[in-house]
């Protein structure tokens, strides 16, 4: 790795949008609902009819309220908004009422596992409508469904090193806002969305131009865009060359950044204080009331997962930055008759991070109840291990069937025919087989060599295809081998 | 006709909506062609309403059967509404002002939407898409401006009530040209939804009419919170008729000696003078008072209302509304064709400085700079308010003046507003009031400001001295050559 792009040097700062689930749009009664028919969820505020004016829905105060305070920001007590001005066909007054030199939470931050990110601030603002440009159309249209949902925007500071801590900063960021229940959070609806700053010291102690990314559709192209971005800059340093400012575009696709024509985006906002909407103070009362119904957070959560099931922290952490994963183990242990003793709360967990989680990747779902398989699904499948009616191994096979098919855990075994042989007499005739075959291992075992036992073992299972249950054919291969080791 | 007199004649069944509605066609044959007050006029629009009261059952409301003038800036459902600009050609709001509701549910009969300067910025009433409004004491002056249609149409006697919007003078200024009453509400007083904004932090409905009284009786009914403006303020409105004969001895009315200096012209001058005389009579006790800041208005007012301005015009791009220039290859032509074409110059010429004094680097100097000595300003009448109840000035240094006289000259036009907008400033209420005639033979007004949220004062005030002097019974002579 040349000197640039040293992981010291690399300077990422990200700005989220997040739009929140209230009920109604930030300045007007208009529903928020996702997907609705084109132009159906408006009304003349959210349209800037001339003569409209805006008057604050006080639920979007309370969240941004929560949200800030669960990024550990401090609340300004001044409720100030101002006009960005700006011309486009999808911000119909052409200006959008946004916050500007008093946000409504600042000097936050995030834990991550190994570092503390800071928050520069989180703001409340509303959102602006969309532009549909519909191939060989002559015109573009515009839908003001979107105009007015309330967003808030949420800035880091430059405090990440790289794309991967980009990526696990904007992973832990979601857990928390899914924890706070104010937004889905979805990033394909464009619930969340993402814009990224990065750039390359050119000495220890310089910072370097400042290039924006823009059009990040998933926090896999976060990750991917800041990669190149890194690598593009890192090339124009090393030749000598000076990285412009600018805003890049993301093109998925082909992989690259692309400079968008700097006029285009050359904005002066000119942001002035909105005079329709009278500046307002919040209580101490108001925010310590917003502070005492917080949710438990992911790190909380982790800390009494610990606690309460013997988990290793690291399983812990996977386990609880998603809430849905979590809510999800909570289900399945709390379903169990208590008290829960932690080996069995592993057990959950075990499945979870590993074998679940792989599926869920592996099919790049959304989150863990996308991927059909439910609590009591597991419960079904675990209690079919313990009972000893499959083994460990084949439940693997179940879990994998369970999905393809969505039948139950049960009936897959039903279906299947594939219960464990627990059958005595079977299995004894199995391993008189083995013993036949293998006599060089029957003759070790014999001689005090423990390892050839499992090596029968082995064989047996493969005899049977796996159906033997592991610990009979274990008892009844000792006892037939006989020797020292019995 | 005052609104008073009308309601008798209702009363004594002498007249009836429909026969008012006749009665009112009438005088707009007479009048409109000399004084073009009325930006839209549909006789089949106010003869359903008129039928529509008559077959209402229910309880009478306090304007029941009562003609209002609508500005031209005030939306009314399904009518069209301009601002007299060309840039809002075509537009019929889908909905209701709060004020247009109140009208409606008191039982107002809505007569037509009056001419202005287009979105309120002018003086003359000369800056209309639709042409000039014209001074029914004299035809061959301005009515003052923006609300220019509203008070022409009052003076005329088209209707006995006009709403009228008033950023910097915009209501008082014309009432104090064309002989008739004009109050500037407190800021938050009437709900601006609705109302096309030009200043949001400046800009306030409020009433012309004939009288001290039926001006209190249209505001009683416009007055007050409506949760659909956040700068609306949440107070009572008091029962200003009952309180309006009440007196005014011992009454403590300040005199800003800085308003009678140069530049006051001198027939209005003489006019005040005697005005003054029939107040101490009445019993009020005048004394001098000094606002030091008067002179940083105008300048004040120019970047903060023009800041303002520039934002509240940005929507008026051809996408959703209104006038959309017919060839655009690009965004960008569209916006600048739209635009170019739909604003006149004056329009132009604020919008531009507007976006000067916001843009970066001059934000400081220029727009907080001006908000600093907004709140200066405030202080001044703070501290006089600390020792009278309320200050009478000029409404305007000047009575009306010729057409065209002011147009290619718009700092001295800027200056016919220098009493009446540092009180938009303040968020005062004021109240301009005839005061007599100049010699050549043109209203002038006596400006009454009082304290945030006691217009009652006002209308005490003014009433005395109204019925004192009894200009108010005044009226211009018909136009020559009418066929009435």
């Amino acid at each position: 790795m040349s000197r640039q792009t040293a992981d010291s040097a690399v300077v990422i700062g990200l700005e989220v949008h997040l739009q929140l689930n209230t009920a109604t749009k930030i300045f007007c009664g208009c529903p928020t609902r996702f997907g609705a028919p084109p132009n159906s969820q408006v009304c003349p505020v959210c349209l800037g009819f001339p003569g409209v004016l805006p008057v604050l829905n006080r639920q979007v105060l309370r969240y941004g309220i929560r949200v800030a305070l669960g990024l550990n920001c401090s609340i300004q007590p001044k409720i100030v908004f101002h006009r960005k001005n700006y011309f486009y066909p999808d911000l119909p007054k052409a200006f959008q009422i946004s916050q500007y030199d008093l946000p409504l939470g600042s000097s936050g931050f995030v834990d991550l596992e190994n570092k503390k990110v800071r928050i520069n601030r989180v703001h409340m603002e509303e959102d602006a409508g969309k532009l549909i440009h519909k191939e060989g159309e002559p015109a573009s249209l515009v839908d003001y469904n979107r105009c007015g949902i309330p967003l808030l925007e949420i800035v880091s500071e430059p405090d990440l090193c790289s794309p991967e801590e980009a990526y696990a900063y904007l992973k832990t960021l979601k857990g928390i806002l899914q924890y706070l229940e104010v937004s889905d959070c979805d990033m394909e609806k464009g619930s969340l969305r993402c814009d990224a700053n990065v750039s390359l010291r050119p000495q220890p102690d310089v910072l370097g131009a400042k290039v924006e990314i823009k059009n990040l559709n998933s926090f896999k192209a976060v990750a991917r865009s800041l990669s190149y971005e890194i690598r593009r800059q890192g090339e124009i340093l090393e030749e000598g060359g000076r990285v412009v400012q600018e805003t890049r575009l993301w093109d998925d696709v082909k992989g690259v950044t692309q400079g968008m024509r700097s006029k285009e985006f050359a904005h002066d906002y000119r942001y002035f204080p909105e005079p329709d909407l009278v500046p307002f103070s919040v209580s101490t009362e108001e925010v310590e009331a917003v502070r005492a119904a917080l949710p438990e957070l992911p790190a909380q959560r982790a800390r009494r997962f610990m606690a309460a099931y013997g988990l290793p922290p690291a399983d812990a952490r996977q386990l609880t930055a998603e809430k849905a994963t979590a809510d999800y183990f909570e289900q399945c242990v709390k379903a169990l008759p208590a008290p829960v003793e932690n080996k069995r709360g592993k057990v959950f967990a075990n499945w979870i991070v590993s074998d679940i989680s792989r599926e869920i990747n592996e099919r790049g779902l959304e989150n863990i109840q996308a991927l059909g398989f439910p609590p009591s699904s597991l419960i079904e499948l675990i209690g079919l291990v313990e009972s000893g009616a499959i083994s460990g191994k084949m439940a693997k096979e179940v879990f994998i069937e369970s999905l393809a098919s969505k039948k139950s855990p049960a009936a897959v075994v039903a279906a299947k025919g594939m219960s464990q042989v627990t059958d005595r007499q079977a299995i004894r005739e199995a391993a008189l087989a083995v013993i036949q075959e293998q006599p060089k291992a029957a003759e070790d075992f014999r001689n005090g060599k423990a390892q050839a036992l499992m090596f029968m073992v082995g064989q047996l299972m493969k005899k049977t295809k796996g159906a033997a249950s592991p610990a009979i054919s274990q008892e009844i291969l000792k006892e037939l081998l006989g020797g020292e080791n019995s | 006709m005052t609104v008073f007199e009308l309601q008798q004649m209702y009363r004594q069944g002498k007249t009836g909506p429909s026969e008012v509605v006749r009665e009112l066609v009438k005088k707009v044959e007479v009048w409109e062609p000399a004084i073009h007050s009325l930006a839209w006029f549909d006789p089949e629009w106010l003869t359903r309403q008129a039928a529509a009261l008559e077959k209402g059952t229910g309880p009478k409301g306090p304007l029941w059967g009562v003609p209002v003038v609508v500005k031209d800036n005030i939306c009314v459902e399904g009518v069209p509404v301009t601002c007299a600009s060309r840039i809002l050609k075509g537009f019929r709001p889908p909905y209701n002002a709060t004020v247009i509701e109140r009208l409606q549910s008191a039982g107002a009969l809505l007569a037509g939407m009056a001419n202005m300067d287009e979105f309120a910025f002018g003086s003359s009433c000369e800056h209309s898409c639709y042409g000039p409004t014209r001074n029914p004491w004299d035809l061959s002056r301005v009515p003052g401006g923006s609300s220019g249609g509203s008070a022409a149409s009052v003076a005329a006697s088209i209707a006995p009530l006009a709403l009228g919007s008033d950023t910097g003078g915009s209501i008082r200024q014309p009432a104090s040209f064309c002989g008739v009453v004009g109050l500037k509400p407190t800021y938050g007083r009437v709900s601006r939804y609705g109302l096309i904004a030009f200043a949001s932090s400046l800009d306030q409905i409020g009433p012309l009419a004939r009288t001290v009284e039926d001006a209190a009786l249209l505001s009683q009914v416009i007055f007050g919170f409506d949760q659909r403006d956040s700068t609306s303020g949440d107070l009572p409105v008091p029962d200003y008729l009952q309180q309006i004969k009440t007196g005014v001895k011992g009454l403590k009315v300040g005199l800003p000696k800085e308003c009678f200096g140069k530049g006051l012209d001198a027939g209005v001058k003489t006019e005040l003078e005697k005005a003054f005389e029939q107040c101490r009579a009445l019993g009020i006790e005048l004394r001098e008072i000094s606002l030091p800041r008067t002179d940083y208005a105008i300048p004040t007012y120019y970047v903060l209302a023009t800041a303002e301005a520039s934002s509240n015009l940005a929507r008026f791009d051809g996408v959703q509304y209104g006038y959309r220039f017919p060839n655009a290859s690009n965004l960008m032509e569209l916006y600048a064709k739209t635009r170019g074409e739909g604003f006149g110059p004056e329009v132009k010429r604020r919008i531009i400085l507007g976006t000067f004094v916001l843009s970066s680097g001059y934000y400081d100097a220029y727009y907080g700079h001006a908000l600093k000595v907004r709140t200066l300003i405030k202080e001044d009448f703070d501290r006089a308010f600390e020792q009278v109840d309320c200050i009478l000035t000029p409404t305007a240094p000047t009575p009306a003046f010729r057409l065209g006289e002011k147009l290619q000259d718009p700092l001295t036009m800027y200056l016919s507003d220098i009493f009446t907008i540092s009180i938009n400033l303040a968020g005062l209420p004021a109240l301009s009031v005839p005061c007599g005639f100049t010699p050549e033979g043109l209203p002038v007004g006596l400006q009454w400001i009082g304290r945030p949220f006691q217009e009652e004062v006002l209308f005490r005030g003014a009433y005395a001295y109204q019925q004192a002097a009894g200009w108010h019974t005044k009226r211009p002579p018909e136009p020559k050559g009418a066929s009435s």
